[in-house]
């Protein structure tokens, strides 16, 4: 069941990925990163990581998305315009990309050859309390310095919208 | 058909959809779509954090990748704000017609 899991949201996530990068129009670019936020909030929920998932649904696939497709829409941003491509890109560019997701893929398993294998609920410490607990005792101060970077990325929101600028 | 996959798997992927984003970042032309790629490295970094957090069945990799995810937030809502301001002056998303640093 793991391994089905696994396969269908990695295949979900892939697929995804490379719609976002091969379509023109912004909006399916957007919904595709939705896809692949979704698909990877299920496999933080395989690896034990509940509360990961959680907000990885709300703040990634909620919040930031929703900013994403709101500037899409406010700037009615149409097709890119495709400019000539050079003939050793056309050529040699899908061949040289898996060539190398090959490598990167040989590297990883020689270098890690007795991984573990990944079991649903063998690892139950990423529940909110456990994350909830580390944050507010070890973590205490990077989190505090997270806030004021909150407060001033809204100041400069704020700041370049104005219309002078 | 194995019943579960190795932790490797979840790397690898990881490093797919790495891939997928700095060939996005790379060879796009409209800066909304460069802006969701980073959003796509950011998110592959993510998997990779609580995949060696399982492994290590430590809650520290949870901690990272939320910072991350934080992060991110302050970055889209920054991020997005140029991009409005660089499209009120000029009235174009394609990143090579702002260039009025090159020369």
């Amino acid at each position: 069941m793991d391994a089905i899991l696994f396969l269908l949201f990695a295949a979900i996530a892939v697929a995804c990925g490379i719609n976002l990068v091969v379509q023109t129009h912004p909006i399916s670019s957007a919904l595709s990163l939705i896809g692949v936020m979704a698909s990877l909030a299920v496999l933080y929920l395989l690896l034990g990581a509940e509360f990961m998932a959680a907000a990885q649904m709300i703040v990634y696939a909620g919040a930031i998305m929703v900013l994403f497709v709101f500037t899409i829409m406010l700037l009615n941003a149409g097709a890119e315009q495709r400019k000539g491509k050079s003939i050793i890109a056309k050529v040699l560019g899908v061949p040289a990309l898996i060539a190398f997701l090959g490598l990167v893929s040989f590297l990883i398993q020689s270098l890690l050859p007795r991984s573990e294998e990944v079991k649903f609920g063998a690892f139950t410490g990423g529940t909110a309390q456990a994350i909830g607990k580390k944050l507010f005792t070890e973590y205490l101060l990077p989190f505090e310095v997270t806030s004021v970077l909150i407060l001033v990325a809204i100041l400069g929101a704020v700041v370049l919208a104005r219309k002078e600028i | 058909m194995p019943t579960s996959v190795p932790l490797n798997w979840y790397l690898i992927l990881s490093a797919i959809l790495f891939g997928l984003g700095i060939a996005g970042f790379v060879f796009r032309r409209n800066i909304i779509t460069v802006f969701m790629s980073i959003e796509l490295m950011l998110n592959a970094v993510n998997l990779s954090f609580i995949s060696f957090s399982y492994q290590l069945r430590h809650v520290d990799g949870h901690i990272f990748s939320f910072f991350v995810m934080v992060v991110a937030a302050a970055e889209a809502a920054v991020g997005l704000a140029i991009i409005l301001t660089v499209f009120k002056n000029r009235a174009t998303l394609a990143i090579d017609d702002v260039s009025s640093m090159k020369n």
